[in-house]
């Protein structure tokens, strides 16, 4: 089976453990009232990130939805950016107005997050058409990527979107984070048939399932879906099983979720997993290890400091960015 | 510069042909637009065949993925032009127009800016109570949506061209009873009406009449009765709704002292409202009566052949006006 270069192993590792640790903090800090959002946890979803990032390039699109800070982490935008934004800081990557759920950074190719589900998807399929309509008679040469979790599946939005893709051969793949849990409710109780890249299928479309935690094997099948979309073969359906190991915010109710299942999904909890794997494959050091994870604490200390020291916007500002002129919306 | 002679459905068939003609990143989404179809009211007729079925894309019947698309073609640095056929259809797309078109502005912190146009058309009480909404109070309350309802031919295409230029989202609403029923000449090339720029349609001095879209034929025709009765109107044409032209209507107001509203979306929290409250607030010392409101009574459109009319005519703007003058 094909591994990716160690560069790419070491980049993968440092995106999970970023995550990992982040999400923690992130959590921390909203409970000790340092940071007051609504935080929508990742854990469980880092080897998916992880791969994501690793096969798409800065030319490559991502939408993603409000449990992103994998998405965004792994797709390069800068964790500084990523949590002052969190914190409501103008050093955000929407100025500190946006919040958890809405990260934009046009830099890193991250191109929208959005706070309702499934309507990413409509949203990278008009990204995709541009892409299409930019090369004119060439292939693609670039993808665009959404993410959304397996609870979007049910809404319109989802089908609209993969019908569209299907008919018009858009350069997009659809990652589909099933982490198990549509908010409190499972997968079981609200979709006739579980197998959610069989019911993609059917939009005449390639779609497939992959263990997503997993990241080598995750990171081969997203890497041949983004070809295809390059290539001009149109989109594929990436459904990447995971479970949710934390609950659905950050104030965490776990009460509804099967002890027996979490656990055994703890057991293979991405980050330490991959790290095990890492060694006893001989991919990486164990010290080459000890030291990514020494700077990754670092960075995610740092952000969090450089975050909360931060200033927030000036008053005026609210009027900013409501229309390109703020003329006739100041004072109304 | 030279006119034709056109109508509001040429007019703005026009418009989106220079456009199209004028900036490749011109793109036009929706149910049944491309020839043979050209749009169901034939106002995209011709623009497939000469730009191309790539430019201009028929789609599913589905708005939220038109709107959707049109989004994120924005974003992928394109000025898309989506129809939604009918302005009620916009109710199953109001996500993608309320949460992320209006928003990704502001959300980006200016990142991202929206440059789509969506046509969409009020129609009459023939096709029933899902086809005859005129629902632009709803985005007049959404921030981050510009809204334009022109009355004329020349209006039509000098404000689609505006809306499909300018860097933010744009409502253009178009009424079915307006698409053939008046020619006028019609600037031909790059003909651009400011959004935000109301226009005094007929000047007066005793009482101030506000309206736009479908309303403005029966409110000139008003304003011709009273005017053969000695009362002189002034009619102002608001042509956008947002951005919102209040100094035009304030500085007639004030001369006036008198104003009467009127409109085809329902009266109750209407365009209205808005407007009268805005003119209470600025001249309520100068006023010789309050602010008059017609609009269209708080229920469904009822069908058109039951006889029952729901929308103010020409005679309640007379009515509302004589009893104004006599104030």
């Amino acid at each position: 089976m094909t591994t990716p270069p160690p560069p790419v192993l070491e980049r993968m590792y440092e995106v999970m453990r970023t995550v990992t640790v982040a999400d923690e903090r992130a959590r921390a800090e909203a409970r000790a009232g340092r940071m007051p959002a609504a935080f929508y946890p990742v854990r469980g979803l880092e080897g998916v990130c992880a791969a994501l990032g690793a096969v798409l390039t800065p030319d490559d699109q991502l939408v993603s939805t409000y449990r992103n800070l994998g998405d965004t982490v792994a797709k390069g935008v800068p964790l500084r950016a990523i949590i002052a934004e969190l914190h409501g800081r103008v050093a955000g990557t929407s100025k500190g107005k946006a919040g958890t759920m809405h990260m934009h950074h046009d830099p890193s190719g991250l191109m929208a997050t959005t706070g309702i589900v499934g309507s990413g998807l409509p949203i990278a399929a008009g990204l995709a058409l541009a892409v299409r309509l930019d090369a004119g008679a060439d292939v693609p040469g670039r993808a665009v990527a959404v993410t959304f979790g397996d609870g979007a599946t049910s809404i319109g939005a989802y089908h609209e979107a993969m019908n569209l893709a299907a008919l018009w051969r858009l350069p997009l793949v659809f990652v589909c984070q099933n982490n198990g849990w549509a908010e409190h409710t499972p997968l079981t109780a609200y979709a006739p048939d579980g197998d959610l890249a069989a019911r993609a299928a059917a939009y005449s479309m390639t779609a497939v399932a992959v263990d997503g935690f997993d990241p080598i094997e995750t990171w081969r099948v997203l890497g041949e879906a983004v070809q295809r979309a390059r290539d001009g073969e149109g989109p594929t359906f990436v459904e990447c099983r995971t479970y949710r190991l934390v609950g659905h915010t950050s104030s965490a109710d776990y009460s509804y979720m099967p002890k027996s299942e979490l656990e055994a999904a703890l057991a293979r909890d991405p980050a330490p997993t991959f790290r095990s794997w890492l060694v006893e494959s001989g991919q990486l050091t164990e010290s080459r290890l000890d030291e990514i994870d020494k700077a990754v604490d670092a960075a995610v200390d740092d952000a969090f400091e450089f975050a909360q020291a931060a200033p927030w916007p000036e008053p005026s500002a609210i009027y900013d960015d409501v229309f390109a002129d703020r003329a006739w919306v100041e004072g109304r | 510069m030279t006119a034709t002679e056109m109508t509001t459905a040429a007019a703005m068939n026009s418009a989106l042909d220079e456009a199209l003609a004028a900036d490749a990143k011109v793109l036009l989404l929706g149910e049944d637009i491309a020839d043979p179809s050209g749009g169901v009211f034939k106002v995209t007729k011709g623009l497939s065949t000469r730009h191309g079925t790539d430019r201009v894309r028929d789609t599913p019947i589905a708005e939220q993925s038109i709107l959707g698309a049109a989004i994120g073609a924005a974003l992928g640095g394109y000025r898309p032009v989506a129809e939604v056929m009918f302005f009620d259809f916009v109710t199953v797309a109001m996500d993608q127009l309320v949460n992320h078109a209006a928003k990704f502005r502001y959300l980006s912190g200016g990142q991202h800016p929206v440059p789509i146009t969506v046509r969409t058309v009020v129609g009459n009480s023939r096709f029933g109570a899902q086809h005859s909404q005129s629902l632009e109070a709803w985005f007049m309350h959404t921030p981050g949506i510009k809204v334009a309802f022109p009355s004329t031919p020349s209006d039509a295409k000098g404000l689609l061209a505006s809306c499909v230029f300018d860097d933010d989202p744009c409502l253009f609403v178009e009424h079915v009873a307006l698409h053939y029923s008046q020619k006028e000449p019609v600037p031909d090339g790059d003909h651009r009406v400011p959004l935000g720029q109301a226009v005094v349609r007929r000047p007066g001095d005793d009482v101030t009449v506000v309206s736009y879209g479908a309303q403005m034929p029966g409110v000139l025709a008003a304003a011709d009765t009273l005017a053969a009765e000695g009362i002189s109107v002034e009619v102002i044409d608001l042509r956008t709704l947002v951005p919102l032209d209040f100094p035009a209507v304030l500085a007639s107001v004030a001369r006036t002292r008198r104003a009467v509203v009127v409109h085809g979306a329902t009266r109750f929290a209407g365009p209205g409202a808005e407007i009268a409250a805005t003119i209470t607030e600025e001249l309520f010392e100068d006023l010789a009566h309050p602010v008059v409101r017609l609009g269209a009574r708080y229920v469904p459109t009822p069908f058109l052949a039951s006889g029952l009319e729901p929308l103010p005519v020409s005679s309640d703007v007379v009515a509302a006006v004589r009893r104004l003058a006599a104030s």
